[in-house]
Parts: C-alpha cells; structure tokens; sequence
C-alpha cells in the first residue's frame, strides 16, 4: 500500500477541503459564515456539504432563530479521524518528495 | 498530482482554521493609544490626586472617587479606541467585526477580567487597598493569556509580561501605582508599536 492511498478523493478538493478545515477548529459553523469565509454561493457550498454528510465525516443540525432557517454544520469523529489521516498523508507525500 | 498541489492544499487547511478561528484585525496603534491613555490617566492623579505622605486614601474621600473616575476613563477610552480602530482594520481585510470569533474572543477575555474587578472592589470595600495595582495587572495578564488562543500575534506575551509584573508587584507594597504606571502604560506602548510596525511593513 503506497501513500498515495492515504489521500482521500473527497478531501481532493478546495472546497470540501475548506469546509473541513474549519470545522475541525470550530465546534460548529453555521451555513452563511462557511459561506463568507470560502466565498463560494449557496448552490455550490450546498453540494460540497451534501457530499460530506453523506460521507458522514460531518453532521447537520437544523433549527429555527427567528422564525429563520438556521442550519449548523460540525464535524463527526470519523470526519476528524479521516482528516486527520489526510493531513498526515500531504504531509509525508511532500517530504518523501523533497 | 505534484508536490506544489499538495502544498497549496496544506496552506489552505492553515489558512482556513486560522481564519475561522482567530481574529486578526487587532490593531496596534490601538494599543499605543491605550497607553497614552493611562500614562495621561497617572499623571493626573500623581500630580493632584495621590494622598500626601504618612496619610491613607479612604474609600469615601473625594480623591478616591476621582481616582475612581479615572480609572473607568482610562477603560472606557481605550475600549472605544480599541473597538473603533479594530473595526476600521477589519473593514479593510474584509472581515467581520462581530462574528463568532469575537463572542468567543470577549467571553474569554471578559470572564477573568469582571472577576477581577469584582475581587478588587469587595477588597477595596473592606479596606485592604494595598494589592490592588497588583491584583488589576495578575488578572488583566490572565485575561489577555486566555483571550489569545483567539487572535492572530502574540498577545499572550503581553498578558505574561502584566502577570509577572503583577507579581513582583504584590512582593513590593508601596509600589503599586509606579507598577501599574508600567503594566499599563509603558508596556501597552512597546507592544502596539511592536504590531503596528509589523503592520506597515506587511
């Protein structure tokens, strides 16, 4: 098993990548600040966090402020394993390599 | 894939936790100013508000409530500084003042700076004025350490330098107000120069 392995396609991508990134750090994020902090539009962050639920690397938490939707979004402990695992692959991928 | 890709996207995940999680607007002439502010703020009370020697401060004389007024001025005048130039600087980095980052930001800083200030007054109010120079620089110090896990730069070693000072502070009675005149004033002004110099060379 190489290392290239270890790289996991659904990180393989800035987006999703963002999305994760943040949310390793925050305990939760709601939609329109993961919105503003990628500067991506709604349609687009809507696709890359579907394909991350489903994964079930993140979690969705649905409620109502205000009589408005407010949805939340935090990382699972197997989306953190899983980034974790990501993180250490790029990393020995760019030392092997120097 | 080559290695530049890997390497863009570890500086991504940096940036994207940093980012999201720290508060970078903080602006170092604000600090200078919070200095000035409590240089000017001693040097009044030295001049005309300090007791004469041999004789004590007492909790319902005028002076003490100058002193008083003095202090919430410092305070005041140095949040509002804060808060204006901070905003101004977010503005222009094209980040938001008020967002989560910052509720957590002022929750840390805030919780062990009001316990201090309550530890403080119920001291002062049972007459034991002797620690309070050293009381308000261990507790700003504390503060400022807990508050800086959410900002950008090294504002913990602010809040270590004020924590030692108010140490040495309380091993020194009598000299409270010259240590208060250097955790406030002085070192307020050598670490906002410090960043705003950063600043214009970035």
């Amino acid at each position: 098993m190489g290392l290239i392995d270890n790289i996991n396609k659904l990180f393989d991508h800035r987006i999703r990548l963002g999305i994760m990134s943040i949310l390793m750090v925050n305990e939760n994020m709601d939609f329109t600040s993961l919105k503003e902090l990628l500067d991506v539009t709604d349609g687009n962050l809507a696709s890359h966090t579907k394909t991350l639920e489903k994964a079930n690397y993140i979690a969705v938490e649905k409620s109502f402020i205000d009589r408005k939707p407010n949805t939340k979004y935090s990382a699972t402990k197997s989306g953190r394993i899983a980034f974790k695992k990501h993180i250490e692959a790029l990393e020995s991928l760019i030392k092997k390599k120097e | 894939m080559s290695k530049n890709k890997y390497l863009e996207d570890i500086s991504e995940i940096k940036d994207m936790m940093s980012r999201s999680s720290r508060f970078i607007s903080l602006s170092g002439l604000s600090g200078i100013m919070a200095g000035v502010y409590a240089i000017t703020g001693a040097v009044i009370t030295y001049l005309f508000l300090l007791p004469e020697p041999g004789t004590y401060l007492t909790l319902h004389s005028w002076n003490f409530k100058l002193i008083l007024a003095i202090l919430i001025a410092v305070a005041s005048l140095s949040i509002i500084t804060a808060y204006l130039l901070s905003s101004k600087k977010a503005k222009k980095n094209k980040e938001k003042i008020w967002d989560a980052t910052t509720k957590r930001l002022l929750v840390s800083f805030l919780v062990p700076l009001i316990t201090g200030g309550i530890y403080i007054l119920i001291k002062l109010s049972s007459q034991h004025y002797g620690l309070t120079g050293s009381l308000m620089l261990i507790f700003y110090g504390l503060a400022l350490v807990n508050a800086s896990k959410y900002t950008i730069g090294n504002i913990k070693y602010l809040g270590y330098a004020e924590i030692i000072l108010g140490l040495i502070c309380s091993a020194m009675p009598g000299y409270g107000f010259w240590f208060w005149v250097v955790g406030f004033g002085f070192l307020h002004i050598i670490y906002g120069s410090l960043i705003y110099f950063k600043e214009e060379k970035a």
